[in-house]
């Protein structure tokens, strides 16, 4: 039974970081949001069955959040933005597809390697929940250095996010977990609104960041 | 008198946050902005009483050496902002920049940002720390933003990403503190209360707890503005209005500075654990010396002393990465010393950007001719950022450099040159908007120079002669930090 426990653990986290992968290589942005929306549900079940198996009830609420927010409010929110912005199309990014795999390949080893090194002496579950955790938020990094569209950066941010909660789920009996998520999605929200007013008010023309870089206040 | 420590403590955050309640319902901002100063003079009085008695730490709160001083060096910068926002505002609502709605919202905002600095500050709980400094990002990051420029936008976009990165991974880093004590404390809150986790620090895991202090360096380092992660900083500070870049740089670094330094002192505690050192020197060195030659091309003058901010948080992380008594007490000092100065010169810019109508430095010229009163001001505010004597800040770099000499030649003279860098950036650029023909309107602003001549009497007080009190506070937490 322990193994079993240990198996499912095992296979929700490193799906988690399967699933970033999918991420790096969208270049649809309605594509990347399907992906975010997959991201967050395998979160939610990945924080259900810790909840499971540590007998801790709270941190259902926590995999609900991740399920109704993340994977269903959100992807739809901003669905609708990027329909109404007519910026459904491709993505741009710095460097190739192929460079950004390499470079999620190396940042995935590299957080095995200093994580199960650094942490030989914890809870052989905890541990390797962290080190998958590291891989997610060191990936979402990269999507967010790599994408220049503001949209996809906050999925960036987002999937940023979901690894951070799937490390807080995996310290055994953290305080906050459920505080923290709150949080978070308070923050995501904020930053939805932010999309969608810059648009109504129209003071972009594009949410392409790159374009929003015309003024860096020291040219000229 | 500890049942009055408690009260006073309940204060510094109670009267913030009640005070933001009540501004966001009070329309008139000739009330708001009275009331605004009010609420920060009486969380100013209700810090300072701390100084006389602390109450016992509980789970969530805590007032010890650390924290004592830079609650009542915050509370009252956040008093003498107020004092000066309230004359900076009128004219921005003259000017039509800002509307009443949105003064509402700023002056509320204001005392958000109090509130959640407070929390950040006396939290005895690593999780709480976080939240609040989270806060208070979210709550600059709207702050910055109130223009509703392109611009301004443009800022708080920018700040608002790198932010929450830096701001995700300093929870990761704080994930792993507690992982890290988890074994030892048990499981549950204990494992996040400051006072719990030092008493038991020694017995951490150090891999764990090295790692984890990376991960925070990184996360509260962008928040404090270390290179090579301040790209926000410049920006935010150029387009916010002026009290808000006051408060960032005077106040909110220090407290991104502060969460380190706390877990700087949990490091200390625990033998095996590597020595943060060289990893702040680095940081700290390259922010020095980047920011010192990114002085010389500023043309804005809000931005240029936004570099200059990251300068001095550079040499304050290189004061607490070289350690040692002398070192930490030279970081400490220049904390508190930059902190009064940056805030008084913000004031100063502030005053003179609403009188010119502009802030690029180009069209700012002989202010001494057009506008004495507020040249002198901001002369004293330059001569003392600028690291000269007798002001405070000429006593921590010289302590600083003196003790570095003694320890790391080679480091030493990296740091002489950072140091001469931007000394001659400040001259070289700040000497034209001081002096020669003045261009640009000369009408006279109104508006009152009394909280820039009160910090810079503080800074030249602690240049001149640090009352003892402060010189053993200062010892303590130095000893402490390692």
């Amino acid at each position: 039974m322990r193994g079993l426990i240990f198996d499912i653990a095992h296979l929700l986290a490193g799906s988690l970081v399967l699933v970033s992968f999918i991420q790096l290589y969208q270049d649809r942005l309605t594509a990347l949001l399907n992906v975010f929306a997959l991201h967050a549900v395998v979160l939610a079940l990945s924080v259900a069955w810790q909840a499971f198996i540590q007998g801790a009830p709270h941190l259902f609420v926590t995999a609900a959040i991740a399920l109704v927010f993340k994977g269903v409010i959100v992807p739809l929110a901003l669905h609708r933005i990027i329909v109404r912005l007519g910026i459904h199309r491709e993505i741009e990014t710095v460097g190739g597809i192929g460079l950004t795999m390499l470079a999620g390949m190396g940042l995935v080893a590299l957080s095995m390697v200093v994580m199960l090194k650094a942490t030989a002496g914890a809870d052989p579950l905890a541990r390797e929940d962290l080190a998958f955790a590291l891989s997610v938020v060191l990936i979402g990094l990269l999507m967010m250095v790599t994408r220049r569209n503001a949209v996809s950066q906050v999925v960036g941010f987002m999937s940023l996010e979901n690894g951070l909660i799937l490390a807080a789920t995996g310290a055994r009996g953290m305080p906050f977990v459920v505080e923290i998520s709150v949080a978070f999605s308070v923050l995501i929200a904020f930053i939805v609104i932010g999309i969608f007013l810059f648009r109504i008010r129209e003071r972009f023309d594009t949410v392409d960041v790159s374009a929003l870089d015309r003024f860096r206040g020291d040219r000229g | 008198m500890n049942e009055y420590s408690h009260l006073a403590l309940a204060a510094v955050l109670a009267i913030p946050a009640s005070a933001a309640a009540l501004l966001a319902a009070v329309p008139g901002y000739r009330v708001s902005a009275r009331l605004n100063m009010l609420a920060a003079f009486l969380t100013f009085l209700a810090a300072a009483s701390l100084l006389a008695g602390r109450p016992v730490p509980g789970q969530y709160l805590i007032v010890d050496d650390l924290n004592n001083v830079f609650i009542v060096l915050t509370t009252f910068v956040g008093f003498t902002t107020s004092v000066f926002s309230a004359s900076y505002i009128a004219h921005e609502l003259e000017s039509g920049r800002l509307t009443p709605t949105y003064l509402r919202f700023y002056h509320a905002m204001y005392q958000i940002l109090m509130f959640s600095m407070n929390l950040a500050l006396i939290a005895n709980n690593i999780g709480l720390m976080w939240v609040a400094i989270e806060f208070a990002t979210l709550t600059t990051v709207l702050m910055v933003g109130i223009y509703r420029t392109h611009e301004a936008l443009e800022a708080a976009w920018k700040y608002f990403i790198l932010g929450s990165v830096g701001i995700g991974l300093a929870l990761f880093g704080t994930i792993l503190v507690y992982l890290a004590a988890q074994p030892v404390v048990g499981e549950g809150l204990d494992a996040m209360v400051w006072t719990v986790l030092i008493e038991h620090a020694a017995k951490f895991d150090a891999a764990l707890l090295n790692i984890a202090f990376v991960f925070l360096l990184l996360g509260y380092g962008t928040k404090a503005g270390l290179v090579p992660l301040h790209a926000w900083l410049p920006d935010a500070h150029a387009e916010g209005p002026t009290p808000i870049s006051a408060v960032l740089s005077g106040l909110l670094l220090n407290v991104a500075l502060y969460a380190l330094l706390r877990f700087k002192v949990l490091l200390a505690a625990n033998a095996d654990a590597v020595t943060p050192g060289p990893l702040m020197v680095i940081l700290g060195l390259a922010s020095l010396i980047f920011a010192g030659f990114m002085l010389y091309r500023r043309r804005d003058i809000k931005r240029f002393f936004a570099y200059s901010s990251i300068e001095h948080i550079g040499i304050v992380a290189f004061a607490f990465g070289i350690g040692g008594p002398i070192a930490n007490f030279a970081g400490l000092l220049h904390m508190t010393m930059h902190s009064l100065t940056k805030s008084a010169i913000f004031f100063a810019v502030g005053h003179i950007a609403q009188a010119k109508g502009t802030q690029r430095i180009a069209e700012i010229r002989g202010l001494s001719v057009s506008h004495p009163a507020l040249s002198v001001a901001f002369g004293l505010c330059v001569v003392a950022i600028a690291g000269l004597p007798p002001f405070g800040i000429f006593t921590s770099e010289f302590m600083l450099v003196t003790s570095t000499f003694a320890r790391q030649p080679l480091l030493a003279v990296l740091l002489g040159l950072g140091l001469l860098v931007a000394f001659g950036a400040l001259i070289w650029r700040l000497q034209g908007v001081l002096f020669g023909e003045p261009t640009g309107p000369s009408e006279q602003p109104t508006a009152t120079l009394v909280p820039i001549y009160i910090h810079i009497a503080i800074v030249l007080v602690a240049g001149v002669w640090l009352p003892w009190p402060f010189v053993r506070w200062f010892e303590q937490v130095a000893r402490l930090l390692g």
